[in-house]
C-alpha cells in the first residue's frame, strides 16, 4: 500500500492550517486553523499505522489522544476567546497584543 | 640572713673579726632614717616639733650604733658583710649575676657611718632652731631623713648596685632640699642644676659599675677588692676605663672641676642642708667611692694609670676653686668654694695613692665644715642676709657663734694643733712621698688661699662695724650647742692620726680605716715631716696675716673694705672663670645648633621617609582606585551591564505581543531547521 498520497493530503492540510494560523485575524478562525493542523497530523499517524501495522495499533491510539487533546484545547481556547470578547467586544487577535514590552 | 660572709684571717688580708650583734644588725642603721621619713610624712604635722623629734631620734640611735661600731673597730678591725639576694639579673659570659642588698661593716664604712650620723644629728638639732616658723618644716625634716638615710645606704652598700641606689637617693634628696624654697625661680633652677650636673656624672658611675661588675661577674666590693689584690686578668683589662668612669661619677658628686658648677648654686637651700651636704652626706660620696674601690686603683696597672689622670683634676679643683672664694660676697658661697677646694685636696690625695690621707681629710673636714656652715647659718639667722656686706662687727653680739666660727676657720686654715693641720699635713706628706712635688706646692699655695679667704670671711663678718639692718642677737641654744659640739672634734679630731702615734693597742685612724677585706698598701709615714708641716703652717699663717692686713681695717661700707681688685684676675674670678657661661654655652649648643640639626634630620630625613612612604602609598592608592578599580574592573562590569541593558532594549522590540508574529517566527524557524537538515545532511 502506498502511503504517499496520504502524506501529500496531510501536508497540504497542514500547510492550510499554518496559513490560516498566520493570516486569519479572527481568533475563532485561528483556532480552526490549529484544528486543521492537528487533523493533518492525525492523518499522518493513521497512514503510517496502516503501513507499519504495529501489534498494538499505536498510530490509532495516538490519533485518538490527539483528538481528545484537541477537543480540550478548543474548549479552553474558546472559553478564553469568549472572555476576551466580553471584555473588549472584539475577537480580533491584533487587539489582544497586551503581552509585549 | 641569707648567707653571712665572714672573712677573717686570709693570706694578705688584715686581721679582722666579725664583730658582735651591732655589726650583724648594722642594717637597722640604714633603715631607721627611712622609717622616720615615712612616720614624719604621715604623723609629723600632729607632733609638737612637727616631726623633727622623729628625725632626731632616728639619727641619735644611728649615732649611738655607729659609735659602738667605731669603738669596736679600734684595736682589731671589724669586717662583716650581710646581704640578701633580691633578684637574679641573669647570666653573662657564663657567670650568673645577682642583685643583692645588704650592709657592709668594715673600717671605711664604720668611719662613714659615724661621720654621717654625727653631723646629721647635730644638723637636725640645729635645724629645729633654724627652721622655726619656716614653711614646710615637716617636709623639710622628712627630706633630711631621706638625705641622711640615702647616704647611709650608700656608705653601707656591699656592692656597686646598692651604692648606685643610695647615690641616686642622695641626688634626689639634695634636689628636694636645695629647691626647698621653690617659690623663687632661682632656687628651683639651682636644684635642677645640681640634679642635671650630677646626672651627667652618673652616666660614668653606672657605666663604670657595669664594666667592673661584668668583668669579674660580681658587683660586690669584696669580690672586686680581692680580684684587684690578686691582679685578676679580667679586672686588669677594664681597670683603666672602669676607674676613669667611676671617677667621672665621683667628679659629679664630689664637685671636681669642671663638674663643680652645681655646688655653689646648691647654697639656695636652707643653711642646715648646705651644712649636711658639704660635710657629710653628699659631696663626700665621690671620695668615698674612690676609697671604696681603692684596690682597683692601687693594685692594678690600669687603675694606677687612671689615677695619673685624676691628680691634675684634683689639683685644679683645690687651687682654682679656692681662689673663687676670695671674691664671693655671699658667706655661704665662700664656704661652698672652700668645700670644692677641700674636696680637691681629698681627691688629689686619693688619686696620688693616699687612701688614708684623703679619708682623714674627709673626716676632719666634715666636722669643721659643718661647724662653719652652721655658724654662717647662725649669722644669717641673725642678720637675715647671706651677704657679708650686710654683716660686720658681730663678734660682740654673737660671741658663741664667733668663737666657734673662728675655731672652724683656723682648723680649715690648717693651724696647729687643730684638726685641719694634721689632715692637710698628711696630704702634703703623701704628695711628697708619691713624687708629686709640683702638686704638693700647689697644695701649699692652696693652703695659703684657704687661710686668706677664711680670714677675709671672719674679718668681714665679725670685725669692723655692723653694716646691716636691725639688731642682731645670738642664736638660741638649740643652734649654738651643736656649734660647740662640732667645735670639739674640729679641735681634737686631728690627734686621731698623728703619724707614728698609736693609742696603746687601739691603733689610730690609719689602722681603723685600713680594716678592709684586703690590705690597703698606701704609704704611712713614721712621723710628722716637720719641713712639710712648716711649709703648710707658713702658707696658712701668711694667709691669715695678709688677710687680716687687707680686711681687718674698718670702712664706712663693706664694699670699701672689700675693695681690693687685681686687674684681669678679679673679673675672671667674679665670673667664676666663666664656667657657668661655658656650661650654658654647652647646653645652648645642644639646645641650639645640635637641636636644629636633630630637627633638620627629623624634618627632612625621618619625616621625608615617612612622607615619601605615605605619598607613595597615596599615589599607589589613587592609581589602584582610579586606574585599576574605577577604570579597569568597574568599567568592565559597567560595560557588561550596559551592553546587556542596550541589548535588552534592542531585543525587546521583538516582543510585539502579536501571537501570529510569534507563530510566523516559529514556522520560519522550523522551515529553516528543516532546510538546514536537508542541506547539511
Amino acid at each position: 500500500m502506498m502511503v504517499n498520497q496520504f502524506l501529500v493530503v496531510a501536508a497540504a492540510l497542514f500547510a492550510l492550517g499554518v496559513y490560516g494560523l498566520i493570516v486569519r485575524r479572527n481568533a475563532v478562525m485561528v483556532l480552526l486553523a490549529v484544528e486543521l493542523m492537528l487533523t493533518a497530523v492525525n492523518i499522518n499517524l493513521v497512514a503510517f499505522e496502516a503501513v507499519i501495522r504495529s501489534s498494538q495499533a499505536v498510530g490509532q491510539v495516538f490519533a485518538i489522544f490527539v483528538i481528545t487533546v484537541a477537543a480540550a484545547e478548543v474548549g479552553i481556547g474558546l472559553a478564553i476567546i469568549l472572555m476576551i470578547f466580553r471584555n473588549r467586544q472584539s475577537a480580533n487577535v491584533d487587539d489582544f497584543s497586551l503581552m509585549k514590552f | 640572713m641569707a648567707d653571712s660572709l665572714v672573712l677573717a684571717v686570709e693570706a694578705g688580708a688584715p686581721n679582722l673579726v666579725a664583730g658582735g650583734v651591732f655589726a650583724q644588725w648594722a642594717g637597722i642603721m640604714l633603715v631607721l632614717p627611712f622609717v622616720a621619713f615615712l612616720l614624719i610624712i604621715f604623723f609629723g604635722k600632729r607632733m609638737k616639733y612637727l616631726g623633727a623629734e622623729l628625725a632626731i631620734g632616728a639619727m641619735a640611735i644611728d649615732l649611738l650604733w655607729a659609735s659602738v661600731l667605731f669603738v669596736q673597730n679600734m684595736g682589731t678591725g671589724l669586717f662583716r658583710e650581710e646581704h640578701f639576694e633580691i633578684a637574679s639579673i641573669g647570666v653573662f659570659d657564663g657567670r650568673s649575676l645577682v642583685f643583692e642588698l645588704g650592709w657592709l661593716v668594715d673600717g671605711l664604712s664604720i668611719m662613714m657611718y659615724f661621720v654621717v650620723a654625727f653631723v646629721s644629728l647635730l644638723v637636725f638639732i640645729y635645724a629645729v632652731g633654724y627652721m622655726h616658723g619656716d614653711v614646710r618644716v615637716t617636709w623639710f625634716f622628712a627630706a633630711l631623713c631621706l638625705f641622711a638615710g640615702s647616704m647611709l645606704v650608700l656608705v653601707g652598700a656591699p656592692n656597686l648596685i646598692q651604692l648606685i641606689i643610695g647615690w641616686e637617693g642622695v641626688g634626689l634628696a639634695s634636689y628636694l632640699l636645695i629647691g626647698h624654697y621653690w617659690e623663687q625661680k632661682e632656687n628651683s633652677s639651682a636644684a635642677m642644676k645640681a640634679f642635671y650636673t650630677n646626672k651627667v656624672a652618673d652616666v660614668g658611675l653606672v657605666l663604670g659599675a657595669i664594666l667592673l661588675g661584668l668583668a669579674i661577674g660580681d658587683f660586690s666590693f669584696s669580690a672586686i677588692s680581692e680580684a684587684a689584690a690578686n691582679h685578676a686578668q679580667p679586672l686588669e683589662a677594664v681597670a683603666f676605663a672602669g676607674g676613669l668612669l667611676l671617677f667621672l661619677g665621683a667628679m659629679g658628686k664630689s664637685a671636681q672641676f669642671p663638674l663643680h658648677i652645681w655646688l655653689p648654686d646648691a647654697m639656695a637651700g636652707p643653711t642646715p642642708v648646705s651644712a649636711l651636704m658639704h660635710a657629710a652626706t653628699m659631696v663626700t660620696a665621690g671620695i668615698y667611692l674612690m676609697a671604696r674601690t681603692f684596690p682597683v686603683y692601687q693594685d692594678l696597672v690600669g687603675g694606677e694609670a687612671a689615677r695619673e689622670w685624676m691628680v691634675p683634676i684634683g689639683a685644679i679643683t683645690l687651687f682654682a676653686m679656692g681662689l673663687l672664694a676670695l671674691v664671693a660676697d655671699d658667706i655661704k658661697k665662700v664656704l661652698a668654694y672652700s668645700t670644692v677646694s677641700q674636696l680637691g685636696y681629698m681627691m688629689t690625695a686619693v688619686a696620688a695613692g693616699g687612701y688614708t690621707a684623703g679619708l682623714f681629710h674627709l673626716f676632719t673636714h666634715a666636722f669643721f665644715k659643718a661647724l662653719l656652715f652652721l655658724g654662717a647659718g647662725s649669722v644669717i639667722h641673725a642678720v637675715h642676709s647671706n651677704n657679708m656686706s650686710d654683716m660686720g662687727g658681730l663678734r660682740k653680739e654673737m660671741p658663741r657663734t664667733f668663737w666657734t666660727f673662728v675655731i672652724g676657720s683656723l682648723s680649715l686654715a690648717g693651724i696647729i694643733p687643730l684638726a685641719g693641720f694634721f689632715s692637710k699635713d698628711e696630704i702634703l706628706a703623701t704628695l711628697d712621698h708619691e713624687g708629686y712635688q709640683t702638686v704638693m706646692w700647689i697644695a701649699v699655695a692652696g693652703a695659703f688661699v684657704t687661710a686668706f679667704y677664711m680670714t677675709r670671711a671672719v674679718a668681714l663678718t665679725f670685725f669692723g662695724s655692723y653694716k646691716g639692718h636691725g639688731h642682731p642677737h645670738e642664736s638660741p641654744a638649740v643652734m649654738t650647742v651643736p656649734l660647740v659640739l662640732l667645735a670639739v672634734p674640729s679641735v681634737i679630731a686631728g690627734f686621731l692620726n698623728i703619724p707614728g702615734v698609736e693609742f696603746g693597742g687601739l691603733g689610730n685612724f690609719t689602722s681603723w680605716v685600713g680594716a678592709r677585706v684586703v690590705t690597703i698598701g698606701d704609704h704611712h709615714p713614721e712621723g710628722i715631716d716637720w719641713t712639710l708641716a712648716a711649709y703648710g703652717l707658713a702658707a696658712g699663717g701668711l694667709g691669715i696675716v695678709l688677710g687680716w692686713l687687707l680686711y681687718g681695717r674698718d670702712e664706712e661700707t663693706q664694699a670699701a673694705r672689700d675693695l681690693f681688685e687685681i686687674p684681669v684676675l678679679y673679673p675672671l674670678l667674679r665670673q667664676k672663670y666663666y664656667m657657668d657661661h661655658m656650661a650654658l654655652g654647652l647646653v645652648g649648643f645642644t639646645k641650639g645648633p645640635s637641636a636644629r640639626a636633630v630637627d633638620w634630620i627629623n624634618t627632612y630625613v625621618i619625616d621625608g621617609a615617612v612622607n615619601a612612604v605615605g605619598g607613595g602609598t597615596r599615589i599607589l592608592g589613587r592609581f589602584v582606585y582610579g586606574g585599576l578599580d574605577q577604570r579597569g574592573i568597574d568599567m568592565f562590569f559597567n560595560g557588561v551591564s550596559a551592553a546587556t541593558d542596550s541589548a535588552g532594549l534592542a531585543v525587546r522590540r521583538l516582543q510585539t505581543g502579536r501571537v501570529q508574529q510569534y507563530a510566523m517566527g516559529f514556522v520560519v524557524g522550523a522551515l529553516v531547521l528543516v532546510l538546514a537538515i536537508a542541506v547539511f545532511n
